[in-house]
Protein backbone atom coordinates (compact mmCIF):
# COMPACT_ATOMS: atom_id res chain seq x y z
CA UNK A 1 0.00 0.00 0.00
CA UNK A 2 2.92 2.32 1.21
CA UNK A 3 4.50 1.37 -2.39
CA UNK A 4 1.51 2.28 -3.90
CA UNK A 5 1.04 5.74 -2.97
CA UNK A 6 4.67 6.35 -3.34
CA UNK A 7 3.99 5.72 -6.73
CA UNK A 8 1.02 7.36 -7.21
CA UNK A 9 2.72 11.26 -5.62
CA UNK A 10 6.20 10.20 -7.96
CA UNK A 11 3.63 10.09 -11.10
CA UNK A 12 1.54 13.05 -10.02
CA UNK A 13 4.74 15.11 -9.49
CA UNK A 14 6.28 14.21 -12.51
CA UNK A 15 3.29 15.12 -15.05
CA UNK A 16 3.13 18.18 -12.71
CA UNK A 17 6.48 19.19 -13.54
CA UNK A 18 6.08 18.76 -17.19
CA UNK A 19 2.37 19.90 -17.52
CA UNK A 20 3.85 23.48 -16.65
CA UNK A 21 6.45 23.71 -19.32
CA UNK A 22 4.48 22.61 -22.36
CA UNK A 23 2.19 24.97 -24.68
CA UNK A 24 -0.22 24.06 -27.11
CA UNK A 25 -3.14 25.38 -29.48
CA UNK A 26 -5.13 23.18 -31.97
CA UNK A 27 -6.51 26.18 -33.59
CA UNK A 28 -3.56 27.79 -34.71
CA UNK A 29 -3.40 29.41 -38.12
CA UNK A 30 -1.13 28.89 -41.27
CA UNK A 31 -1.38 30.26 -44.14
CA UNK A 32 -0.12 29.82 -47.52
CA UNK A 33 0.40 31.67 -51.08
CA UNK A 34 1.39 31.03 -54.02
CA UNK A 35 0.67 33.96 -56.12
CA UNK A 36 2.93 35.31 -58.59
CA UNK A 37 3.04 38.63 -60.53
CA UNK A 38 1.15 36.63 -63.79
CA UNK A 39 -1.14 34.88 -61.93
CA UNK A 40 -4.97 35.64 -62.71
CA UNK A 41 -5.96 35.48 -59.26
CA UNK A 42 -4.45 35.14 -55.66
CA UNK A 43 -3.60 31.67 -54.86
CA UNK A 44 -3.91 31.36 -51.22
CA UNK A 45 -5.24 29.29 -48.86
CA UNK A 46 -5.70 29.26 -44.98
CA UNK A 47 -5.86 26.60 -42.40
CA UNK A 48 -7.54 27.74 -39.16
CA UNK A 49 -6.98 24.02 -37.38
CA UNK A 50 -3.66 23.64 -36.82
CA UNK A 51 -1.77 22.07 -33.91
CA UNK A 52 0.99 23.65 -32.06
CA UNK A 53 2.84 22.50 -28.86
CA UNK A 54 5.84 23.94 -27.77
CA UNK A 55 8.52 22.41 -24.63
CA UNK A 56 9.38 26.24 -23.01
CA UNK A 57 12.22 24.12 -20.70
CA UNK A 58 13.67 21.78 -23.32
CA UNK A 59 12.76 24.38 -26.40
CA UNK A 60 10.67 21.84 -28.85
CA UNK A 61 8.12 22.75 -30.78
CA UNK A 62 6.06 20.89 -32.94
CA UNK A 63 3.28 21.33 -35.95
CA UNK A 64 0.50 19.09 -37.23
CA UNK A 65 -1.76 19.71 -39.62
CA UNK A 66 -4.67 18.22 -41.65
CA UNK A 67 -4.05 19.15 -45.69
CA UNK A 68 -7.56 18.93 -46.24
CA UNK A 69 -8.27 21.83 -44.15
CA UNK A 70 -6.69 24.23 -46.24
CA UNK A 71 -9.37 26.47 -47.32
CA UNK A 72 -9.71 29.10 -50.12
CA UNK A 73 -11.67 31.37 -51.83
CA UNK A 74 -12.39 29.61 -54.53
CA UNK A 75 -13.82 25.97 -54.48
CA UNK A 76 -12.44 25.01 -57.83
CA UNK A 77 -8.56 26.07 -56.51
CA UNK A 78 -9.25 24.06 -53.35
CA UNK A 79 -9.95 20.94 -55.18
CA UNK A 80 -7.06 21.24 -56.96
CA UNK A 81 -5.11 22.06 -54.18
CA UNK A 82 -6.34 18.66 -52.86
CA UNK A 83 -6.13 16.56 -55.90
CA UNK A 84 -3.79 17.57 -58.05
CA UNK A 85 -1.14 19.73 -56.10
CA UNK A 86 -0.67 18.10 -52.66
CA UNK A 87 -2.50 14.98 -53.06
CA UNK A 88 -4.75 15.27 -49.66
CA UNK A 89 -6.21 11.82 -50.36
CA UNK A 90 -2.67 9.72 -50.00
CA UNK A 91 -0.87 12.35 -48.33
CA UNK A 92 -3.19 14.16 -45.59
CA UNK A 93 -0.87 15.49 -42.82
CA UNK A 94 1.69 18.21 -42.81
CA UNK A 95 4.14 18.43 -39.82
CA UNK A 96 7.17 19.89 -38.34
CA UNK A 97 9.49 18.74 -35.66
CA UNK A 98 11.64 21.06 -34.61
CA UNK A 99 13.61 22.92 -31.96
CA UNK A 100 13.84 26.70 -31.04
CA UNK A 101 17.69 27.41 -31.18
CA UNK A 102 18.15 29.89 -29.13
CA UNK A 103 15.77 29.09 -26.20
CA UNK A 104 17.76 29.40 -23.89
CA UNK A 105 17.35 33.51 -24.69
CA UNK A 106 13.72 33.14 -23.89
CA UNK A 107 12.49 33.71 -20.31
CA UNK A 108 8.60 32.61 -20.50
CA UNK A 109 8.18 33.90 -17.41
CA UNK A 110 8.35 37.37 -18.23
CA UNK A 111 6.36 39.07 -21.13
CA UNK A 112 7.51 40.65 -23.86
CA UNK A 113 8.70 39.65 -27.70
CA UNK A 114 11.60 37.47 -28.20
CA UNK A 115 12.88 36.89 -31.44
CA UNK A 116 13.78 32.89 -32.21
CA UNK A 117 15.59 30.42 -34.25
CA UNK A 118 13.87 27.71 -35.29
CA UNK A 119 14.93 24.62 -36.92
CA UNK A 120 13.53 21.10 -37.86
CA UNK A 121 12.19 18.65 -40.14
CA UNK A 122 8.87 19.43 -42.24
CA UNK A 123 7.16 17.26 -44.05
CA UNK A 124 4.68 17.85 -46.55
CA UNK A 125 3.46 15.74 -48.99
CA UNK A 126 5.11 12.81 -47.76
CA UNK A 127 8.71 14.39 -48.04
CA UNK A 128 11.02 15.27 -45.27
CA UNK A 129 13.44 18.18 -45.30
CA UNK A 130 15.44 20.12 -42.73
CA UNK A 131 13.86 23.34 -42.67
CA UNK A 132 14.76 26.81 -40.95
CA UNK A 133 13.11 29.72 -40.01
CA UNK A 134 13.42 33.38 -38.07
CA UNK A 135 10.22 33.46 -36.07
CA UNK A 136 9.21 35.25 -33.05
CA UNK A 137 7.79 34.69 -29.72
CA UNK A 138 5.30 37.08 -27.81
CA UNK A 139 4.89 36.28 -24.23
CA UNK A 140 1.42 37.58 -22.85
CA UNK A 141 -0.45 36.72 -19.75
CA UNK A 142 0.75 33.19 -19.48
CA UNK A 143 0.35 32.32 -23.20
CA UNK A 144 2.72 32.85 -26.40
CA UNK A 145 1.95 33.47 -29.65
CA UNK A 146 4.08 32.37 -32.36
CA UNK A 147 4.75 33.38 -35.23
CA UNK A 148 6.71 33.14 -38.41
CA UNK A 149 7.30 33.60 -42.46
CA UNK A 150 8.78 31.82 -44.74
CA UNK A 151 9.34 30.44 -47.87
CA UNK A 152 8.86 26.53 -48.96
CA UNK A 153 10.38 25.64 -52.48
CA UNK A 154 7.80 23.91 -54.04
CA UNK A 155 10.02 21.30 -55.59
CA UNK A 156 11.72 20.43 -52.59
CA UNK A 157 8.16 18.48 -51.75
CA UNK A 158 7.45 16.84 -54.93
CA UNK A 159 4.58 18.92 -55.54
CA UNK A 160 4.44 19.33 -59.33
CA UNK A 161 3.38 22.30 -61.29
CA UNK A 162 2.34 21.46 -64.78
CA UNK A 163 3.98 22.74 -67.49
CA UNK A 164 0.79 24.99 -68.64
CA UNK A 165 0.11 26.75 -65.69
CA UNK A 166 4.05 26.86 -64.59
CA UNK A 167 3.93 31.17 -64.72
CA UNK A 168 0.68 31.49 -62.59
CA UNK A 169 1.73 29.65 -59.54
CA UNK A 170 4.42 30.11 -57.55
CA UNK A 171 7.44 28.10 -57.62
CA UNK A 172 8.03 28.77 -53.60
CA UNK A 173 5.13 29.49 -51.41
CA UNK A 174 5.24 31.80 -48.80
CA UNK A 175 4.06 30.38 -45.45
CA UNK A 176 2.89 32.52 -42.58
CA UNK A 177 1.98 30.80 -38.95
CA UNK A 178 0.44 32.30 -36.41
CA UNK A 179 -0.41 30.03 -33.30
CA UNK A 180 -1.72 31.27 -29.93
CA UNK A 181 -0.72 28.98 -26.97
CA UNK A 182 -1.95 27.79 -24.10
CA UNK A 183 -0.38 25.98 -20.95
CA UNK A 184 -1.63 22.60 -21.46
CA UNK A 185 -3.15 21.64 -17.99
CA UNK A 186 -2.83 17.89 -17.80
CA UNK A 187 -6.65 16.19 -17.16
CA UNK B 1 12.38 -2.33 6.85
CA UNK B 2 12.14 -4.45 3.90
CA UNK B 3 9.11 -2.73 2.62
CA UNK B 4 11.13 0.50 2.75
CA UNK B 5 14.14 -0.59 0.59
CA UNK B 6 11.68 -1.76 -1.34
CA UNK B 7 10.06 1.60 -1.80
CA UNK B 8 13.46 3.65 -2.05
CA UNK B 9 14.47 1.23 -4.77
CA UNK B 10 10.95 2.00 -6.94
CA UNK B 11 11.24 5.97 -6.61
CA UNK B 12 14.56 5.90 -7.45
CA UNK B 13 13.59 3.61 -10.51
CA UNK B 14 10.98 6.01 -11.43
CA UNK B 15 12.92 9.06 -10.98
CA UNK B 16 15.26 7.30 -13.25
CA UNK B 17 13.43 6.44 -15.64
CA UNK B 18 10.76 9.64 -15.92
CA UNK B 19 13.31 11.77 -17.98
CA UNK B 20 13.88 9.02 -20.23
CA UNK B 21 10.34 8.91 -20.65
CA UNK B 22 9.77 12.28 -21.29
CA UNK B 23 12.69 12.95 -24.00
CA UNK B 24 11.31 10.22 -26.07
CA UNK B 25 7.73 11.94 -25.82
CA UNK B 26 6.24 13.07 -29.39
CA UNK B 27 5.19 16.44 -27.85
CA UNK B 28 1.62 16.55 -30.33
CA UNK B 29 0.82 13.12 -28.82
CA UNK B 30 0.79 14.92 -25.38
CA UNK B 31 -2.20 17.14 -26.31
CA UNK B 32 -4.13 14.29 -27.33
CA UNK B 33 -5.19 12.81 -30.74
CA UNK B 34 -8.14 14.70 -32.71
CA UNK B 35 -11.32 12.59 -32.17
CA UNK B 36 -12.20 11.12 -35.62
CA UNK B 37 -14.79 13.23 -37.23
CA UNK B 38 -17.27 12.59 -40.00
CA UNK B 39 -15.82 13.49 -43.38
CA UNK B 40 -17.32 13.14 -46.73
CA UNK B 41 -15.63 11.38 -49.45
CA UNK B 42 -15.57 14.36 -52.38
CA UNK B 43 -14.07 14.34 -56.23
CA UNK B 44 -15.45 11.22 -56.44
CA UNK B 45 -15.97 12.03 -60.22
CA UNK B 46 -14.45 15.37 -62.15
CA UNK B 47 -17.53 16.34 -63.14
CA UNK B 48 -21.17 16.65 -61.42
CA UNK B 49 -22.14 14.42 -64.83
CA UNK B 50 -20.19 11.23 -65.80
CA UNK B 51 -20.70 11.73 -70.03
CA UNK B 52 -24.42 11.78 -70.64
CA UNK B 53 -25.93 11.18 -67.37
CA UNK B 54 -25.97 12.69 -64.00
CA UNK B 55 -23.03 11.53 -61.48
CA UNK B 56 -22.72 11.48 -57.61
CA UNK B 57 -20.62 14.12 -57.38
CA UNK B 58 -22.31 18.13 -56.87
CA UNK B 59 -21.13 21.66 -57.73
CA UNK B 60 -19.82 23.11 -54.86
CA UNK B 61 -22.22 25.81 -53.49
CA UNK B 62 -22.02 29.37 -55.06
CA UNK B 63 -20.34 28.11 -58.04
CA UNK B 64 -22.12 28.10 -61.55
CA UNK B 65 -21.01 25.12 -64.24
CA UNK B 66 -21.32 26.65 -67.86
CA UNK B 67 -21.43 23.33 -70.07
CA UNK B 68 -21.02 23.20 -73.78
CA UNK B 69 -22.14 20.24 -75.15
CA UNK B 70 -21.63 18.41 -78.34
CA UNK B 71 -22.10 14.99 -80.47
CA UNK B 72 -20.80 14.87 -84.02
CA UNK B 73 -22.20 12.74 -86.51
CA UNK B 74 -22.14 8.82 -86.98
CA UNK B 75 -18.31 8.01 -87.25
CA UNK B 76 -19.01 4.96 -89.66
CA UNK B 77 -20.49 7.94 -92.00
CA UNK B 78 -16.72 7.69 -93.83
CA UNK B 79 -14.98 10.67 -94.88
CA UNK B 80 -17.89 12.18 -97.13
CA UNK B 81 -19.06 13.68 -93.18
CA UNK B 82 -15.88 13.28 -92.42
CA UNK B 83 -16.17 10.93 -89.91
CA UNK B 84 -19.45 12.61 -88.33
CA UNK B 85 -17.76 15.79 -87.78
CA UNK B 86 -19.60 17.41 -90.54
CA UNK B 87 -22.86 17.86 -88.88
CA UNK B 88 -23.22 18.37 -84.76
CA UNK B 89 -25.94 18.93 -82.39
CA UNK B 90 -25.44 20.69 -79.02
CA UNK B 91 -26.49 21.47 -75.88
CA UNK B 92 -25.88 24.28 -73.75
CA UNK B 93 -26.65 24.25 -70.04
CA UNK B 94 -26.28 26.43 -66.44
CA UNK B 95 -25.62 23.95 -63.27
CA UNK B 96 -25.60 26.09 -59.78
CA UNK B 97 -24.43 24.45 -56.85
CA UNK B 98 -26.34 25.69 -53.77
CA UNK B 99 -25.61 23.50 -50.68
CA UNK B 100 -23.30 20.74 -50.65
CA UNK B 101 -25.57 18.28 -51.66
CA UNK B 102 -27.99 20.76 -53.60
CA UNK B 103 -28.43 21.86 -56.90
CA UNK B 104 -29.74 22.46 -59.99
CA UNK B 105 -29.45 23.70 -63.37
CA UNK B 106 -30.92 23.73 -66.91
CA UNK B 107 -29.85 23.38 -70.55
CA UNK B 108 -30.95 23.51 -73.88
CA UNK B 109 -30.42 21.37 -76.56
CA UNK B 110 -30.51 21.72 -80.79
CA UNK B 111 -32.12 18.13 -80.74
CA UNK B 112 -35.62 18.35 -80.80
CA UNK B 113 -35.25 22.20 -79.91
CA UNK B 114 -35.61 20.97 -75.99
CA UNK B 115 -35.46 22.70 -72.82
CA UNK B 116 -34.23 20.92 -69.65
CA UNK B 117 -34.13 21.33 -66.11
CA UNK B 118 -33.59 19.16 -63.04
CA UNK B 119 -33.18 19.57 -58.93
CA UNK B 120 -30.31 17.34 -57.72
CA UNK B 121 -30.04 16.46 -53.96
CA UNK B 122 -28.39 14.35 -51.89
CA UNK B 123 -29.57 12.90 -48.47
CA UNK B 124 -26.77 10.45 -47.95
CA UNK B 125 -23.22 11.18 -49.23
CA UNK B 126 -20.55 8.59 -49.01
CA UNK B 127 -18.22 9.80 -44.90
CA UNK B 128 -16.08 7.87 -43.34
CA UNK B 129 -15.44 8.15 -39.25
CA UNK B 130 -18.46 8.04 -36.73
CA UNK B 131 -21.72 7.44 -38.66
CA UNK B 132 -20.18 7.24 -41.83
CA UNK B 133 -22.02 5.68 -44.93
CA UNK B 134 -20.25 3.87 -47.48
CA UNK B 135 -22.63 5.15 -50.30
CA UNK B 136 -24.00 8.67 -51.52
CA UNK B 137 -27.10 8.30 -52.18
CA UNK B 138 -28.32 11.04 -54.78
CA UNK B 139 -31.77 12.02 -56.02
CA UNK B 140 -32.49 13.48 -59.05
CA UNK B 141 -35.80 14.58 -60.81
CA UNK B 142 -35.92 16.26 -64.21
CA UNK B 143 -38.27 17.72 -66.46
CA UNK B 144 -38.12 18.05 -70.45
CA UNK B 145 -40.15 20.24 -73.07
CA UNK B 146 -40.09 19.21 -76.22
CA UNK B 147 -39.89 22.81 -78.61
CA UNK B 148 -40.22 21.44 -82.27
CA UNK B 149 -43.21 22.81 -83.80
CA UNK B 150 -46.50 20.21 -83.71
CA UNK B 151 -45.87 17.28 -85.68
CA UNK B 152 -49.78 17.25 -86.42
CA UNK B 153 -50.83 21.13 -86.44
CA UNK B 154 -54.97 20.07 -87.68
CA UNK B 155 -55.41 18.21 -84.59
CA UNK B 156 -55.83 18.89 -80.86
CA UNK B 157 -52.27 19.45 -78.92
CA UNK B 158 -52.09 20.14 -75.67
CA UNK B 159 -48.95 22.02 -74.18
CA UNK B 160 -48.76 19.23 -71.88
CA UNK B 161 -47.91 16.79 -74.42
CA UNK B 162 -44.49 18.73 -75.01
CA UNK B 163 -43.41 17.15 -71.31
CA UNK B 164 -41.31 14.65 -70.18
CA UNK B 165 -39.98 13.67 -67.00
CA UNK B 166 -37.24 11.79 -65.55
CA UNK B 167 -36.95 10.46 -62.04
CA UNK B 168 -33.19 8.90 -60.42
CA UNK B 169 -31.52 7.61 -57.76
CA UNK B 170 -27.77 7.56 -57.73
CA UNK B 171 -26.36 4.73 -55.53
CA UNK B 172 -22.44 6.31 -55.99
CA UNK B 173 -19.41 5.12 -54.04
CA UNK B 174 -15.53 6.03 -54.39
CA UNK B 175 -13.74 2.82 -53.47
CA UNK B 176 -10.42 4.38 -53.86
CA UNK B 177 -8.64 7.39 -55.20
CA UNK B 178 -8.47 5.80 -58.83
CA UNK B 179 -12.12 3.53 -59.33
CA UNK B 180 -15.32 4.88 -58.62
CA UNK B 181 -18.24 3.29 -59.25
CA UNK B 182 -22.36 3.98 -59.13
CA UNK B 183 -25.75 2.53 -60.11
CA UNK B 184 -28.41 4.88 -61.30
CA UNK B 185 -32.16 3.31 -61.09
CA UNK B 186 -34.11 5.69 -63.51
CA UNK B 187 -37.68 6.30 -64.66
CA UNK B 188 -38.56 8.16 -67.50
CA UNK B 189 -42.35 9.42 -68.53
CA UNK B 190 -43.11 10.91 -71.09
CA UNK B 191 -46.63 12.61 -72.05
CA UNK B 192 -46.62 12.03 -75.62
CA UNK B 193 -45.01 9.00 -77.24
CA UNK B 194 -44.80 8.72 -81.49
CA UNK B 195 -47.01 5.25 -81.30
CA UNK B 196 -49.14 3.83 -79.68
CA UNK B 197 -46.84 0.85 -78.69
CA UNK B 198 -44.83 3.16 -77.18
CA UNK B 199 -45.02 3.02 -73.37
CA UNK B 200 -45.10 6.38 -71.57
CA UNK B 201 -42.74 4.91 -68.65
CA UNK B 202 -39.83 3.67 -69.25
CA UNK B 203 -37.22 1.72 -66.81
CA UNK B 204 -33.75 1.73 -66.57
CA UNK B 205 -30.80 1.31 -64.82
CA UNK B 206 -27.73 3.46 -65.49
CA UNK B 207 -23.97 2.13 -64.54
CA UNK B 208 -21.35 4.39 -64.68
CA UNK B 209 -18.02 5.13 -63.14
CA UNK B 210 -14.32 6.58 -63.71
CA UNK B 211 -10.93 4.73 -63.20
CA UNK B 212 -8.47 7.51 -62.69
CA UNK B 213 -5.42 7.41 -65.16
CA UNK B 214 -3.37 10.33 -64.05
CA UNK B 215 -3.89 13.43 -61.34
CA UNK B 216 -5.86 15.33 -64.65
CA UNK B 217 -6.80 12.60 -66.88
CA UNK B 218 -9.63 9.82 -66.36
CA UNK B 219 -11.50 7.01 -68.03
CA UNK B 220 -14.90 6.95 -67.79
CA UNK B 221 -18.31 5.34 -69.15
CA UNK B 222 -21.50 5.53 -69.06
CA UNK B 223 -24.14 3.22 -69.80
CA UNK B 224 -27.78 3.07 -68.93
CA UNK B 225 -29.84 -0.37 -69.60
CA UNK B 226 -33.38 0.29 -70.59
CA UNK B 227 -35.21 -2.82 -68.84
CA UNK B 228 -38.58 -2.09 -69.29
CA UNK B 229 -40.06 -0.12 -72.62
CA UNK B 230 -37.24 -0.67 -75.01
CA UNK B 231 -39.06 -0.39 -78.23
CA UNK B 232 -38.61 -3.72 -80.12
CA UNK B 233 -36.38 -2.72 -83.27
CA UNK B 234 -34.36 0.54 -84.08
CA UNK B 235 -33.43 1.37 -80.28
CA UNK B 236 -30.25 0.58 -77.98
CA UNK B 237 -29.29 0.78 -74.78
CA UNK B 238 -27.54 4.25 -74.63
CA UNK B 239 -23.55 3.53 -73.74
CA UNK B 240 -20.84 6.31 -73.99
CA UNK B 241 -17.03 5.44 -72.71
CA UNK B 242 -14.53 8.35 -73.13
CA UNK B 243 -11.91 10.53 -70.99
CA UNK B 244 -11.61 13.49 -68.59
CA UNK B 245 -9.17 15.53 -69.20
CA UNK B 246 -8.95 18.51 -66.56
CA UNK B 247 -6.87 21.74 -67.68
CA UNK B 248 -6.40 23.77 -64.90
CA UNK B 249 -10.40 25.88 -65.25
CA UNK B 250 -11.69 23.54 -67.69
CA UNK B 251 -12.89 20.05 -67.71
CA UNK B 252 -12.98 18.27 -70.90
CA UNK B 253 -14.95 15.17 -71.43
CA UNK B 254 -14.26 13.60 -74.79
CA UNK B 255 -15.63 10.08 -75.43
CA UNK B 256 -17.40 7.78 -77.94
CA UNK B 257 -21.45 7.63 -77.79
CA UNK B 258 -24.69 5.62 -79.90
CA UNK B 259 -26.70 8.94 -78.59
CA UNK B 260 -27.24 11.96 -79.53
CA UNK B 261 -29.72 13.08 -77.27
CA UNK B 262 -28.31 14.73 -73.87
CA UNK B 263 -30.65 14.75 -72.05
CA UNK B 264 -32.43 11.90 -69.67
CA UNK B 265 -35.24 11.46 -71.62
CA UNK B 266 -33.67 11.78 -75.27
CA UNK B 267 -30.73 9.33 -74.63
CA UNK B 268 -32.54 7.15 -72.83
CA UNK B 269 -35.40 6.46 -74.97
CA UNK B 270 -33.99 7.59 -78.23
CA UNK B 271 -30.76 6.06 -78.61
CA UNK B 272 -30.79 4.71 -82.52
CA UNK B 273 -26.81 4.13 -82.51
CA UNK B 274 -25.92 0.43 -82.59
CA UNK B 275 -22.27 0.26 -81.12
CA UNK B 276 -21.54 -3.15 -83.00
CA UNK B 277 -22.13 -1.61 -86.56
CA UNK B 278 -20.29 1.07 -85.70
CA UNK B 279 -22.79 3.98 -85.42
CA UNK B 280 -21.34 5.84 -82.56
CA UNK B 281 -20.31 9.19 -82.40
CA UNK B 282 -17.75 11.55 -81.51
CA UNK B 283 -18.49 13.50 -78.72
CA UNK B 284 -17.27 16.32 -75.83
CA UNK B 285 -18.37 18.24 -73.02
CA UNK B 286 -16.82 21.17 -71.76
CA UNK B 287 -17.48 22.38 -68.31
CA UNK B 288 -16.18 25.69 -66.94
CA UNK B 289 -16.72 26.41 -63.23
CA UNK B 290 -17.02 29.57 -62.26
CA UNK B 291 -17.42 31.07 -58.64
CA UNK B 292 -20.55 33.24 -58.59
CA UNK B 293 -20.90 33.85 -55.28
CA UNK B 294 -18.12 34.94 -52.93
CA UNK B 295 -16.98 32.68 -49.75
CA UNK B 296 -16.14 34.86 -46.56
CA UNK B 297 -12.51 35.60 -46.97
CA UNK B 298 -9.73 34.52 -45.53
Amino acid sequence: MKQFILLLAFISTASCLSAQDIFFTKTGKIGFDATTSSSPEKIAGTNKSVTCVVDTKKGDIQFSMLMKGFEFERALMQEHFNENYVETGKFPKAEFKGQIANNSQVNYAKDGTYPVKVKGNLTIHGETKTAETDGKLVIAGGKITASADFNVLLSDYKVAIPSLVSDKVAKTAKISVDCLLEPLKKN
Amino acid sequence: MNKFTGCLLLSLLLLGTAPVWAQDTDLLKLVGEDKPKKEYVKYAFKSPRVINGHSMEFLNPGTMDFRILHRFGLVNQGYKNFFGMDQASMRMGFDFGVMKNLMFGFGRSTYKKELDGFIKYAPIRQSTGPHHSPLTVALVAGMTMDGLPWADPTRQNFFTSRLGYYFEMILGRKFSEGLSLQLVPTMVHRNLVDLNADPNNVYALGFGGRIKLSQRIAFTWDYTHVIIGMPDSGYYHPLSVGFDIETGGHVFQLHFSNSTGMNERAFITETTGNWAKGDIRFGFNLSRVFQIKKRKSF
